[in-house]
């Protein structure tokens, strides 16, 4: 019983903790609700993952009504892995987020916060788990009213106009998407995911439907932060509190990029639009521009979350660099990206709320020493960052050789070649803040040990743990994306 | 126990021996008997492999699983067996010496000094074991982070700037290109198990051979061959043993040994030599031997002499390896072994003048012989085994890499490899010989010639007063030239065990 109605307990239990929230009031008692609902968030994802893997997809009509008139949830291969990797993230950070956001938020406000935080698991879920375009639209302003919220709630007062920036490109985003959404509508007369696959090809020479690809693109490009429409993303991560930016980083970007495989291989998937409209081609050389420019902007960073903010335009690069390639090993390596820079990102995201928490600052210069004064933060930062580089046994390492493979495997070596100087990059700036770390000495009278609160170091292992674990053993993680690719692929005609 | 067992104990004995020494870090006489006990059963271990694999055993186990199809799995072959011989017993000799070393020298983060080398020794050791290439590369990567710790050692600006060149040179080449080619050769036969006669033949073009071939060879930096040699002068700044035991033998030979691998079970030797792009590397190849020893004639530093003589002295082992017949490949095996013994102990004997007397530059050495006899004998015959010439070891390695050249039909690169020997003796002789025969020029030795960045007393600047090293560095320097002279009688072992190599 409980089992049939997961997909929509996965939404309606955490859209439901957060005006619960308003009630509690008390910090802590919220905080106790988010870590409950998060890892019950994960639990049912699970759930589903395994619903999926043992009998194929999974439909669930909201409210009985069939579609395509009614919403449906529909979770296949693919979105029952995204709903893990958002639920899996938001249920380490959340445990997290307590003693970061006690100093990093007014107390009066942490229980907004955590209603914030629930609303925006529920919009990331919701964007992941629906079969309804237009319920995706819902879904997305959901997430995104609630992350510009969460944004500017840290005492740094420039997370306001970081804030502001984020809602005005993030809303043109989401404007982009839905007139997309609409010329579709206008066309085929129905919002259905699926059933939009199955008209699309019918009219996909008109020029209604090519003027909605181009909108959904730029509109998802957008929230995704694809080079160069990423102006929002640095400084929001970078002024954004602490547990925020693990939580953005890791999922919201992710979710975006899910979307965008929604739009190009199911519903456009029949129609030849990565031939015919030279999508691919636009996007592979924005991606392998974002690869780039991301790493070269991040070499010059003097504040690391800022740094770390451009290597995930870097990183995304990557990822949509892999779906571009149309064959599966890139699509398996842009899904299986999607998760291993998940964990690592949000790792070393991590690494970096233990530092400001301790020193009260992620500035470079302030990080001379700290290889000394916090040992195990560093140790995990360090570690974090080798999987950003790729090296192998983490894993990174089992994503670029997925997208180098993919890459070959099409012939486009130039473009082998590409991934791995733009990896190299990532040695560059990883190793300024392991030198100032471990070379310089601290300065006077700080040096004694001091660490983070083990809440704050144990969900932080616990992800770097995990990047190392599907570095070693990445079959489990691999068999998934692949599956998920081979039916995307089948899609396409 | 079966062989099998004993392959994965090899590797994860020095890694246990690794928790040990940081928990007994606090009693420095616990901790290096922790890592000299480690070391010796770690090559307790490797050494009950070699009657197996001499018997004509190959044990394989699969680890576990990495990415669907492809295995972290082992493999034990004669040339692994040779490597994973040389560098289990010369960590112990080595560890000998760095007792004396560091102490001697009081250098600083002992602890930490000796777990990076048991790491470094565990991931040689997987090296050597590799049963695919991408178990390989996996232990490549480990090998050069679990050093970089090691070169920046002291901590200083050129510690650092030191550590930059070493990992940018080494991650760079191994991850923009290896990792690239080895990827290129799994889409292409959707295998990198290491087979004997090769995977890539039929499968690939002439062109994309050379390329991939080009890719590899240059992507193995620690191999040294130029222009991808920087890193390991840069590496000399390490406290000596690293120097000795890591770029001297481990990390080095880790390279060359990568790339005999490679030529052999990845190309195959016959195939290598349909490659267009094998004999360009044959010159650029011999083009490093002569270049490096030219510009270890002009170093006076004596590290950075080593240093230059052994980019020299890998390319041998690249040549023979590109030479493609199994005559060069044998001698580029055995050349893994002689190299190995001769050029430890020169560095040992450097250590010990460091330790001993504080000198780094080798115009400073003159008249040492009388003061430390022992080592300057040492180091007279580390030089003479590099020279290749009886009685000992480096004689037998030169010799069938000429008659791999000559079979070759390539008289050119045996016209090189004499003039390599020719300039060996002009850049290592004169410094035993100064050391016997000239007088120790004390006036000029004084504190403001004293160029070296370690930090220590200035007492003995005279020729007077100075002993020979501590004596756990004498025995290692004693055993590792012993280990010169019996490469001369005693071949044969190592000798037989390559022979096998092309059997499968």
């Amino acid at each position: 019983m409980i089992a049939h109605h997961l997909p929509v307990l996965q939404i309606v239990i955490p859209l439901m903790a957060a005006p619960l929230c308003m009630f509690l009031r008390h910090h802590v008692w919220c905080w106790l609700l988010a870590v409950v609902i998060s890892w019950l968030s994960l639990a049912m994802s699970v759930g589903l993952l395994m619903q999926v893997q043992d009998q194929g997809v999974v439909i669930y009509e909201i409210g009985g009504w069939a579609a395509p008139w009614g919403i449906e949830y529909r979770i296949d291969q693919l979105n029952s892995f995204v709903l893990v990797v958002i639920s899996a993230i938001a249920a380490v950070v959340m445990p997290y987020a307590r003693a970061s956001v006690d100093k990093e938020v007014p107390r009066d406000r942490a229980f907004l916060f955590y209603s914030m935080m629930l609303l925006c698991l529920t919009g990331l879920l919701g964007i992941a788990i629906t079969g309804d375009a237009f319920n995706l639209f819902v879904f997305l302003e959901i997430s995104s009213l609630s992350s510009y919220v969460l944004i500017s709630m840290g005492r740094d007062r420039r997370g306001l106009t970081a804030s502001y920036r984020y809602l005005v490109l993030g809303t043109l985003g989401a404007t982009f998407y839905i007139i997309g959404v609409g010329m579709m509508y206008m066309m085929t007369g129905t919002l259905n995911i699926a059933d939009l696959a199955k008209l699309i090809p019918a009219v996909a020479e008109t020029r209604t439907i090519q003027a909605a690809l181009a909108f959904l693109t730029v509109g998802l490009c957008l929230k995704l932060a694809l080079f160069p429409l990423h102006m929002w993303l640095p400084n929001a991560y970078t002024y954004a509190p602490s547990a925020v930016t693990v939580f953005l980083a890791s999922t919201a970007t992710k979710v975006s990029v899910y979307a965008l495989i929604r739009v190009i291989f199911t519903i456009f998937g029949g129609v030849d639009i990565l031939d015919t409209l030279q999508v691919s081609d636009l996007l592979m050389v924005l991606a392998i521009a974002g690869m780039f420019a991301g790493s070269a902007v991040a070499i010059y960073q003097v504040n690391i979350k800022r740094m770390l903010a451009y290597s995930s335009v870097a990183q995304l690069g990557y990822m949509v660099l892999g779906v571009t390639m149309a064959n599966v090993s890139g699509v398996t390596a842009g899904i299986i990206h999607l998760f291993n820079h998940a964990l690592t990102k949000g790792g070393l995201f991590m690494a970096m709320g233990c530092i400001a928490y301790v020193i009260g600052s992620v500035r470079l210069d302030d990080m001379a020493g700290l290889g000394k004064r916090m040992p195990l933060t560093m140790a995990a930062f360090l570690a974090g960052g080798l999987s950003l580089i790729g090296v192998p046994l983490t894993a990174g390492f089992v994503s670029k050789w997925y997208l180098i493979q993919g890459a070959l495997e099409k012939g486009w070596w130039p473009v082998a070649v590409l991934i791995v100087l733009s990896s190299l990059l990532a040695v560059i700036y990883i190793w300024r803040v392991v030198e100032m770390a471990y070379f310089k000495d601290p300065p006077e009278g700080c040096e004694a040990v001091t660490e983070a609160p083990m809440s704050m170091l144990i969900p932080m292992f616990v992800l770097i743990a995990a990047t190392y674990y599907f570095g070693i053993d990445a079959t489990t993680t691999v068999d998934i994306a692949r599956s998920a690719a081979d039916v995307l692929i089948g899609e396409i005609k | 126990m079966t062989p099998e067992v004993t392959i994965l104990l090899a590797l994860v004995v020095p890694l246990i021996g690794a928790i040990g020494i940081a928990l007994t870090g606090k009693s420095p006489n616990l901790r290096e008997t922790v890592t000299l006990t480690t070391a010796a059963i770690t090559f307790a271990l490797v050494a009950s492999l070699f009657d197996d694999v001499m018997a004509g055993a190959r044990p394989e186990r699969v680890l576990l699983e990495m990415l669907p199809g492809l295995n972290i799995a082992f493999k034990l072959e004669p040339l692994g067996m040779v490597f994973a011989g040389i560098a289990s017993f010369l960590w112990i000799v080595t560890t000998i010496y760095a007792i004396g070393y560091m102490r001697g020298h009081q250098e600083q983060n002992q602890t930490r000094f000796y777990v990076c080398f048991a790491i470094a020794i565990s991931s040689a050791l997987g090296i050597a074991f590799a049963g695919n290439m991408l178990t390989l590369f996996v232990f490549y990567e480990v090998l050069t982070i679990s050093t970089f710790p090691l070169v920046t050692h002291a901590g200083t600006p050129e510690a650092k700037r030191a550590g930059r060149i070493y990992l940018g040179i080494l991650i760079g080449t191994s991850i923009g290109l290896q990792l690239v080619a080895i990827v290129w050769t799994w889409t292409l036969t959707g295998t990198l198990d290491f087979t004997t006669g090769g995977i890539l033949k039929g499968h690939v073009s002439d062109v994309v051979a050379a390329v991939l071939l080009l890719m590899y060879v240059f992507g193995v930096g620690k191999a040294a061959l130029m222009p991808f040699h920087r890193w390991l002068p840069a590496a000399m700044v390490a406290p000596t043993p690293v120097s000795a035991l890591l770029h001297a033998v481990a990390v080095v030979k880790a390279g060359v040994f990568t790339v005999l691998k490679i030529s052999i079970y990845i190309f195959g030797v016959d195939f290598i030599t349909t490659i267009s792009s094998a004999e360009w590397l044959q010159y650029i190849a011999a083009a490093t031997i002569v270049i490096a020893s030219l510009v270890a004639l002009r170093k006076d530093n004596l590290k950075a002499r080593l240093a230059y003589s052994t980019i020299s002295q890998l390319s041998y082992i690249v040549l023979a390896a590109m030479l493609g017949n199994s005559i060069a490949s044998v001698g580029g095996g055995l050349h893994i072994a002689t190299h190995a013994f001769g050029k430890i102990t020169l560095f040992f004997c450097a250590g010990a003048i460091m330790v001993a007397c504080h000198k780094t530059e080798i115009s400073q050495m003159r008249g040492l012989g009388k003061a430390m006899p022992v080592t300057m004998i040492a180091f007279l015959i580390g030089s003479l085994s590099i020279i290749g010439l009886p009685p000992f070891g480096g004689l037998w390695s030169k010799w069938f890499i000429a008659l791999g050249a000559l079979q070759a039909d390539q008289l050119i690169m045996v016209a090189v490899l004499m003039v390599s020997s020719l300039l060996n003796i002009a850049y290592l002789l004169p410094i035993p010989f100064h050391a016997f025969f000239s007088r120790s020029d004390a006036a000029g030795a004084h504190d403001d010639d004293y160029v070296s960045g370690h930090q220590g007393g200035h007492e003995h600047t005279d020729g007077e007063g100075i002993h020979e090293a501590p004596w756990p560095c004498l025995l290692a320097i004693i055993i590792s030239s012993a280990g010169c002279l019996a490469l001369f009688f005693y071949p044969d072992p190592i000798f037989d065990l390559l022979n096998q190599m092309f059997t499968p």
